[in-house]
């Protein structure tokens, strides 16, 4: 048993804790806030269906980010979806036997890291070099880009150049899922990607990476359009109308 | 101070401006006095505790509307509606770029409701709330028309209009109020409208109407008030009565009733379709007002209610009635459906007057003499409440589609503006959400540079010399800030102007 191997397992331990419940409770608290009105932006659906497909745009395409800055757009979609595939790859270190679909992703994966990093330097680059974007950054906004970048060149550079032991590193999380504490294999590279991983998991649920979960409660963007066809009511503005109405 | 206002040039090519910070921070709305501010039931000035009232009061707020709270936390500053609003392309003052306007109000919000902002305010731009940034609140947050324009273009929809209606809210509650809309708000309730004008003053003036289209037509146009019994109520916001050009959508609005044989009605007890109530963000006001309708709605006994040509009170007559009044279909519950078993469900509640207008043409029972607006080339101008907070007729976008029809339907000549200036992308006029007064010419006049600078394409490529709009407030602002434009005033009109116009009234000689 390495000490290594028992500060991560700990480390993940409570990371995976704050990460799962931080975000539990704040999409509880989103989902019990009341919408009193309806508004969405116009035009908008008139159905549920055209929400799902409203929605589905938003997060798949980004389409109203496509519509204000084709540069950020670009840049974003590289990120996230760089990012989509950096997990489905990732997926292998905590499957045995590794899913099919998982499996079958495993060499587009690889463009996955690139495509991140270069998106984030992209992000970068915009918030660093147009004044508008400057403006309005926190030193948290260049922070969380800087992590991420650490957390996928820790990642490039251990695929390109000092390749851990990466059976080992699988045997270590399938132990981890399991309780059952396993060696780390030893990789400063490694050590470091983990940790920076460690770090964006406790931050996650009290940092603007919210806007995930957030996305899918925007009322401006999942309400139907339907105000006049159906009384749309919330809970403390329905103890109203039982008040006598007299203005 | 009006003199000294002149117009921002426009842009050669329409960049994004250079930043400059503080250009507007002394451009202040006047304060609301002890007088109007008390008749709300707001504190007559700042309270002594300000500082625990307005974060009770945020506190309050995070827990009563889901917009606000998750507004709050998935800004992630990309920066997309950075470049999105009109004040900040007419006044390139940062604090009037979208995302820098709500994090004066999420920096409050991270300094005490978020574990980030407690212990690490420097990192995430968290501070503290003292009454220089209470005094900020009060000066940007009177420096945004509500418009929505910035929510079309954030990947999370977020609506800077839902933070500014907080933001007043909280102002208010600790007796921050600005006078022009809350000294409205109170006129509505102590005599019924926004204008201040007296049942007798109305009752007056519509019978000059009748005189005035009587001399130009030889048609007896009626323009009823208080008429029990009548098939429609119109609601319609006051300047209708009296302003220029409003009034000549009026005398529209009057002859279409008149050519359809449709029987209608004017309410004296509510004289406004206007809602400033959504201005200033507080649900109380906002349904008080719309209560108003309903009750004349139930004391004439009306079929069908049908909004007038206003941006914001169409909104809050489409997108919120139902909910604070049950002026619409589709409830299960006994308070809305007192009224909606009186009104005709055939009938989309509230209709709109161009829907009205539009499926009067569209079933051919209309005639118009299109050659009549052969002087006109014409373009319009869209409304932000209108583009973006509600729907006309039965499909997605039907708020765009609708005017232009009529437009087409009585004009022969019409013409587009740039398309990222029109529809839902739409520019404000400059002088919505509750910034239409004298002691904010400046920020009006600016703001409105974005649309002059579409106008003047049109005027230079097709000769446009007419914007139809339909909205109360634009036809008001545009007349004032046109001239600042070198445009003539009288550009700017109703699209029932058209309409009025055109149409061929039954039984003329
Ligand atoms: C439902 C899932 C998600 C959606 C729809 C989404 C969407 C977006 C969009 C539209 C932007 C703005 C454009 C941009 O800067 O890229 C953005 C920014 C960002 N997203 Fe996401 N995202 C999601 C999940 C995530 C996750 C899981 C992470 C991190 C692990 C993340 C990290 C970021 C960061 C750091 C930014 C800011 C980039 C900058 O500084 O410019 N997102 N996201
Ligand atoms: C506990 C979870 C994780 C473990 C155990 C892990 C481990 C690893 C290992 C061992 C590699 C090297 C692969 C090789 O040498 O072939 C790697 C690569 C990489 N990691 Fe992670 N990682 C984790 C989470 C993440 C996360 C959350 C991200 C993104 C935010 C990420 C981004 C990357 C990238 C971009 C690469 C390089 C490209 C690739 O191999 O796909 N990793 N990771
Ligand atoms: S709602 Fe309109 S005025 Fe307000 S910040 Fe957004 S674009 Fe500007
Ligand atoms: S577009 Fe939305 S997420 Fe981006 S900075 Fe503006 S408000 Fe924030």
């Amino acid at each position: 048993m390495t000490t290594a191997g028992v500060v991560f397992a700990l480390l993940f331990y409570l990371a995976a804790l704050v990460f799962a419940g931080g975000l539990t409770a704040r999409i509880v608290v989103y989902a019990r806030t009341p919408v009193p009105l309806k508004i969405p932006t116009t035009p908008a659906p008139t159905t549920a269906r055209g929400v799902v497909f409203r929605m589905a745009r938003e997060v798949l395409l980004f389409e109203s980010l496509f519509k204000a800055n084709l540069w950020t757009w670009a840049f974003g979609i590289l990120f996230h979806f760089g990012l989509v595939l950096v997990i489905v790859r990732h997926l292998r270190y905590f499957t045995d036997p590794v899913w099919f679909w998982v499996a079958a992703a495993q060499p587009f994966g690889i463009y996955g890291g690139m495509a991140m990093v270069l998106g984030l330097a992209g992000l970068w680059a915009r918030r660093i070099l147009v004044q508008r974007i400057r403006y309005i950054s926190t030193p948290s906004d260049h922070l969380m880009l800087v992590l991420l970048l650490g957390i996928g060149l820790s990642g490039l550079a251990m695929q390109y150049g000092a390749h851990p032991d990466v059976i080992a590193v699988k045997r270590f999380f399938l132990g981890w899922l399991r309780f059952s504490l396993q060696p780390m294999p030893e990789s400063a590279l490694l050590y470091l990607h983990l940790s920076l991983i460690a770090v964006l998991m406790i931050i996650f649920p009290f940092s603007k990476l919210l806007h995930a979960p957030g996305v899918f409660f925007s009322p401006s963007r999942n309400q139907v359009d339907n105000p006049r066809e159906k009384r749309h009511l919330s809970s403390w503005a329905a103890v109203m109308d039982t008040e006598r109405p007299h203005g | 101070m009006a003199e000294t206002v002149v117009a921002p040039a426009y842009r050669v090519i329409p960049i994004i401006p250079e930043l400059k910070p503080g250009s507007m921070g002394q451009v202040r709305s006047f304060v609301a006095n002890e007088k109007i501010q008390t008749a709300l039931g707001f504190p007559g000035q700042v309270v002594d505790d300000w500082h625990e009232k307005a974060l009770a009061k945020m506190a309050e707020l995070l827990g009563k509307y889901r917009s606000l709270k998750v507004y709050m936390d998935a800004c992630v500053h990309c920066g997309a509606c950075s470049d999105k609003c009109h004040y900040f392309i007419g006044t390139q003052d940062p604090k009037n770029m979208p995302v820098a306007r709500q994090d004066l109000l999420r920096s409050v919000y991270r300094r005490y409701f978020t574990l980030a902002g407690k212990y690490f305010p420097w990192l995430v731009g968290a501070r503290d709330l003292t009454r220089d940034v209470l005094d900020e609140w009060y000066t940007y947050f009177n420096q945004c028309s509500e418009c929505r324009r910035c929510s079309v273009f954030c990947p999370y929809g977020i609506d800077t209009a839902e933070v500014t209606m907080a933001a007043r809210e909280i102002l208010d509650s600790v007796g921050y109020g600005q006078k022009y809309t809350n000294e409205i708000i109170g006129k509505v309730h102590s005599i019924g409208n926004n204008l201040g004008l007296p049942a007798p003053a109305l009752i007056d003036t519509l019978q000059g109407l009748e005189e005035d289209v009587k001399e130009d037509t030889g048609v007896d146009v009626r323009f009823p008030i208080d008429v029990k019994g009548a098939e429609v109520l119109l609601i319609t916001p006051s300047a209708d009565f009296f302003a220029e050009p409003h009034i000549d959508s009026l005398i529209g609005y009057a002859k279409v009733f008149h050519a359809a044989g449709i029987s209608w009605t004017l309410s004296s007890m509510s004289s406004e379709a206007g809602n400033f109530g959504m201005f200033i963000g507080n649900y109380d006001q906002l349904r008080k007002i719309a209560m108003r309708i309903r009750e004349a709605a139930l004391e004439l006994g009306v079929k069908r209610i049908v909004v007038g040509e206003c941006g914001h009170a169409w909104r809050v007559a489409y997108s919120f009635w139902n909910t604070l009044t049950g002026i619409g279909n589709g409830a299960d519950d006994p308070f809305a459906l007192q009224l909606q078993r009186q009104l005709d469900q055939r009938y989309r509640q509230p209709t709109h007057i161009c829907e009205l207008t539009w499926d009067l043409i569209e079933r051919n029972a209309l005639r118009f003499n299109k050659e009549a607006n052969d002087p006109y080339v014409v373009t319009f101008h869209d409304s932000c409440n209108v583009a973006r907070g509600s729907r006309m007729g039965d499909f997605a976008g039907g708020q765009f589609e609708i005017p232009r029809n009529i437009i087409r339907a009585v004009a022969n000549h019409f013409v587009e503006m740039a398309d990222h200036t029109t529809r839902e992308k739409t520019f404000c006029c400059g002088g919505g959400g509750g910034l239409l007064t004298d002691d904010l010419i400046d920020l009006r006049v600016k703001g409105a540079l974005p649309r002059m600078e579409a106008l003047q394409e049109v005027v230079d490529l097709h000769g446009v010399n007419f914007m139809a709009t339909i909205c109360a407030i634009c036809k008001a602002q545009f007349s004032k800030v046109l001239p600042y434009y070198k445009f003539d005033r009288r550009l700017v009109g109703g699209v029932h102007q058209l309409v009025s116009n055109a149409i061929i009234l039954g039984e003329t000689h």
